[in-house]
């Protein structure tokens, strides 16, 4: 049964207030989600304030100028800070995105930050992304060919390579899975977005010679079936690109296979 | 505790090979009622307030008697169909099995009752 309330063990509570930077003008506070697995406490939101003259203009540049000058404890994944590792998804101001191409002035009041809805919290905005992974290693994202090597290269088409366009960019931060309530109540089996929009980018490859079989391996009402056109994880997509448009193409060539 | 690794846990017992006939017949029966449903409301609406023998002469006549049978038909299935999905969603485990046949009993119990009336009164 879907669990719509958290756990005991899970409720947040109020946090630490961490003292204002002295002599700053332009200060800015950010709720920061914080939890460690050390120490058996309750998850908290501790409040932080940063002197926005002394700051960089993304949300990533406040996290690392927190990490640095006031709580060394705070604890996030980073790794490129320009939108391509997929690193630092978090939940900032209710939205799944990359820290690091999230503008401060694209948020209003108050900076709220949260790890990734719904997934196993590893520690602080850390999310524990193992199965996430998994799933999308299940979905077999190589190129599968049963014909002998050619001499060269397998040749594709201007037109054909056109295809894998919006989808080939993704980086798997995870922030469409997470922000999909279809994901949220049933991730064991549904494959979520992120996974189902690289099958399709392998699927539509006209090098690969698996796409029967690939197509057969997503013939499931969980593994494919739970996406309902929500659509959250194209709203939510830091890098633009449209999963619910890819896992619609899927589905329109199963019905292609059957009629 | 299970030892089992997480390409194991993702994999789970493999795809079902099923699932597009369901989603096929949940399009082909909302399509069927996108022209159902207003033939419906204008057939029925036709004779409301009418008295029962008006009611009854009128759905005599074929087109209104067909067009109803196949709504309550289609739009129980339809239902049925789209209750399913949604038990799948919340629900999991044996409650989630028992309440799918709970639901598909519902369904086809109120449609056929609903076209035994209907038969009733235009035959």
């Amino acid at each position: 049964m879907v669990q719509l309330t958290l756990p005991k063990n899970s409720t947040m509570r109020t946090g630490k207030t961490w003292p204002k930077p002295e002599g700053a003008t332009n200060v800015r506070k950010f709720s920061i989600y914080r939890w460690s697995p050390d120490d058996g406490e309750n998850p908290r939101v501790d409040t932080y304030f940063v002197d926005m003259d002394k700051c960089g203009p993304m949300v990533l540049d406040a996290l690392i100028k927190i990490k640095n000058e006031i709580d060394p404890t705070l604890t996030f994944r980073r790794s490129c800070r320009e939108g391509i590792c997929g690193s630092c998804a978090m939940n900032i101001d209710g939205i799944n995105t990359l820290a690091c191409i999230y503008g401060l002035d694209e948020i209003t009041g108050d900076v709220k930050i949260y790890p990734l809805p719904h997934m196993p919290v590893v520690r602080d905005l850390i999310p524990d992304l193992t199965h996430f992974y998994a799933q999308h290693a299940s979905i077999m994202p190589w190129l599968e060919t049963k014909t002998n090597r050619p001499a060269k290269e397998w040749k594709q088409s201007i037109e054909d390579r056109k295809k894998l366009d919006g989808l080939y960019e993704c980086v798997m931060c995870a922030s469409c899975s997470t922000s999909c309530p279809s994901y949220w109540w049933n991730g064991d089996r549904y494959l979520g977005p992120a996974a189902l929009l690289h099958a399709y980018r392998w699927i539509i490859d006209s090098r690969d010679e698996a796409t029967g079989e690939r197509l057969d391996e997503l013939e499931d009402p969980f593994k494919l079936y739970r996406c309902h056109t929500i659509m959250n994880c194209t709203k939510t997509c830091p890098k633009g690109l449209n999963p619910a448009k890819a896992i619609a193409e899927i589905k329109k060539m199963m019905v292609e296979r059957h009629v | 505790m299970a030892f089992l690794t997480d390409r194991k846990r993702a994999v789970g017992w493999g795809a079902a090979k099923s699932g597009t006939e369901h989603a096929w017949s949940m399009k082909k029966s909302s399509v069927a009622l996108l022209f159902l449903i207003p033939l419906f409301v204008f057939t029925f609406g036709a004779v409301l307030g009418d008295s029962f023998e008006e009611v009854q002469a009128y759905y005599a006549r074929p087109f209104p008697a067909i067009i109803a049978a196949l709504t309550l038909l289609v739009g129980f299935k339809h239902f049925n169909d789209g209750f399913q999905v949604l038990i799948e969603d919340y629900v999991h485990g044996l409650w989630g099995k028992v309440l799918i046949l709970g639901m598909t009993c519902i369904s086809y119990g109120a449609a056929a009752v609903g076209i035994f009336a209907i038969a009733k009164m235009a035959l």
